[in-house]
């Protein structure tokens, strides 16, 4: 009977207790998963199978700068024959490659399992995600692109070159990848986060970086062919690498490597400063619209 | 050996919205310095033959032999609704040719046809260029769909193991060291666009019956190790 409810009915405290423990807040969570991102693009934390072709790139990008160094010591050259700025140039294929492998693992999981909506339950905001990974990306690159630049130097050293002038030639050959890595990255991230199928993001970051190039120097050879110099400059403007190569030439002391040996002027040096500024604003604005309808 | 139903499936997984826009953006990139090149400097078989083969068969087949090889099924065993298909009374080595035909005719489509338009907009076909390169690349086409095809069954980065081999191997290992071109589609496929032609323009390292034996054992024994991947496959969970 419903009488004797009363009398039965009463709430047990089962001990369950707010937490009192410290908050980290919005800036401890960005930047945990700046570092997360970071440690992720080498594969660190993951799973044994996805460590191997980040570090296996990495070993190649370094290769080389140790044979640069064995040879330079070993025949006592006064300079390194091969330029600081010049070899992430030469080693483009494995920077895309690393780029077009690295930046779908960062971006691309987190939409196709719709995970984002769980990082937005934190005290964070979109323009934390969109930087953490934005910086993530690029410090990635630029680990990747840097160590061998440093183990050049390294090398200098040992072989008892001028040391000031190797310095700042490192230091160009620094400025000039740390321009690359965030260029590089903005593009990489973008390509992937509006193609959340892995391997679509995959080819897409290739073809954008390696079809440009591509496009980019087999235009200029032409109009190298058919004398016609005044677009070979302008040309460059037209490709990620392109962009960096005549970067570097215009200021910071690199060697003129378009066909011809055409030289970038300062003031076409100014415009290319301005594309890649561009550029890099772009890549962060398409993300931070690309991310303003996934949490909701 | 071929199954409507999965094919109809797998054209919609390649050319499905936002996918379609890579394969559309390289032919029209094509297209683009074509004509660049042409208004600038007018008909030339030596710059026509050397745009076809260092940017369309060198660069814009393999890559969209691997998009569209393991497009066809990478994606599928990736996210794991490939066992849908598999449960299904079709036999595996059905879905695998199907998919090979699926990817070869899109791969044909997307590269072989620009690269003839390209060549008559570049010099009107002079020399046969044009014809030469568009046999290259349409035999180049049903050997990269059946390679990367089999890496799409057999590795999850099936993608960057085939770009790393159309770029790195083909493109870079292919122009400093010449034994390596004996190993490489696009010598083969420019082995047979040199008996078409049979002129100065267009030359191959390969001798033809080296050339056609290994392409049809290549796709041969590819297509079959993918069939008997995917009888033995198991399915892994995102890492």
């Amino acid at each position: 009977m419903s009488s004797q409810a009363p009398d039965t009915t009463r709430i047990h405290n089962i001990g369950y207790r707010s937490y009192d423990g410290p908050r980290h807040g919005r800036a401890y969570a960005r930047r945990s998963l700046f570092s997360q991102s970071l440690r992720g693009a080498y594969g660190l934390g993951r799973s044994a199978k996805s460590k191997v072709l980040p570090m296996l790139l990495f070993a190649v990008m370094c290769a080389p700068a140790l044979i640069i160094v064995a040879i330079s010591v070993y025949t006592k050259a006064d300079k390194l024959f091969m330029e600081y700025t010049q070899y992430a140039v030469y080693l483009q294929l494995v920077i895309a490659v690393f780029l077009a492998s690295q930046a779908p693992q960062s971006v691309s999981r987190d939409l196709r399992f719709r995970t984002v909506p769980l990082y937005f339950s934190r005290p964070i905001e979109r323009v934390d995600y969109v930087l953490a990974k934005y910086g993530a990306m690029a410090s990635a690159l630029f680990v990747l692109t840097a160590t061998p630049l440093l183990i050049m130097w390294i090398g200098s050293m040992l072989a008892k070159m001028d040391f000031a002038e190797q310095a700042k030639l490192f230091g160009q050959g620094l400025v000039s990848v740390a321009i690359l890595s965030v260029l590089f990255a903005g593009v990489g991230l973008v390509m992937a986060a509006l193609t959340p199928r892995r391997g679509f993001g995959v080819a897409a970051v290739i073809a954008v970086l390696t079809i440009s190039y591509g496009a980019v120097s087999t235009l200029q050879g032409i109009s190298y062919a058919t004398e016609n110099t005044g677009s070979i400059v302008w040309l460059g403007l037209f490709s990620p690498l392109t962009l960096v190569i005549g970067l570097q030439n215009a200021f910071l002391g690199a060697p003129a490597s378009f066909p011809g040996e055409m030289q970038v002027s300062a003031g076409v040096g100014a415009v290319y400063l301005l594309v890649v500024l561009g550029l890099m604003a772009a890549s962060y604005g398409i993300l931070m619209r690309r991310y303003r309808k996934v949490g909701l | 050996m071929y199954d409507p139903t999965v094919a109809r499936l797998t054209y919609r997984a390649l050319l499905g919205r936002r996918r379609a826009a890579i394969l559309f953006l390289l032919p029209a990139l094509l297209l683009v310095i074509a004509a660049a090149v042409r208004a600038l400097n007018g008909a030339d078989d030596q710059v026509a033959a050397d745009l076809l083969g260092g940017f369309a068969l060198a660069t814009m087949v393999p890559l969209i032999g691997v998009i569209a090889g393991t497009g066809a099924i990478g994606p599928e065993i990736d996210d794991g609704s490939i066992v849908y298909l598999l449960s299904k009374p079709v036999k595996r080595t059905t879905i695998i040719t199907t998919k090979l035909f699926v990817a070869i005719a899109v791969t044909m489509v997307f590269s072989a046809v620009p690269t003839l338009i390209a060549g008559f907009i570049l010099n009107g076909n002079g020399q046969q260029v044009a014809v030469a390169y568009t046999v290259a690349a349409l035999v180049a086409s049903i050997a990269y769909s059946a390679l990367f095809l089999l890496l799409g069954t057999v590795s999850r980065h099936a993608v960057v193991i085939g770009l790393v081999y159309a770029l790195v191997w083909e493109a870079l290992f292919g122009s400093l060291i010449s034994g390596a071109r004996t190993l490489s589609v696009q010598q083969w496929a420019l082995a047979l666009a040199e008996k078409v032609t049979g002129d100065g323009l267009v030359t191959s390292d390969v001798a033809l019956p080296t050339a056609t034996v290994l392409l049809v054992a290549v796709t041969l024994g590819a297509t079959w190790f993918a069939g008997h991947k995917l009888r033995t496959l198991k399915l892994a969970g995102e890492e």
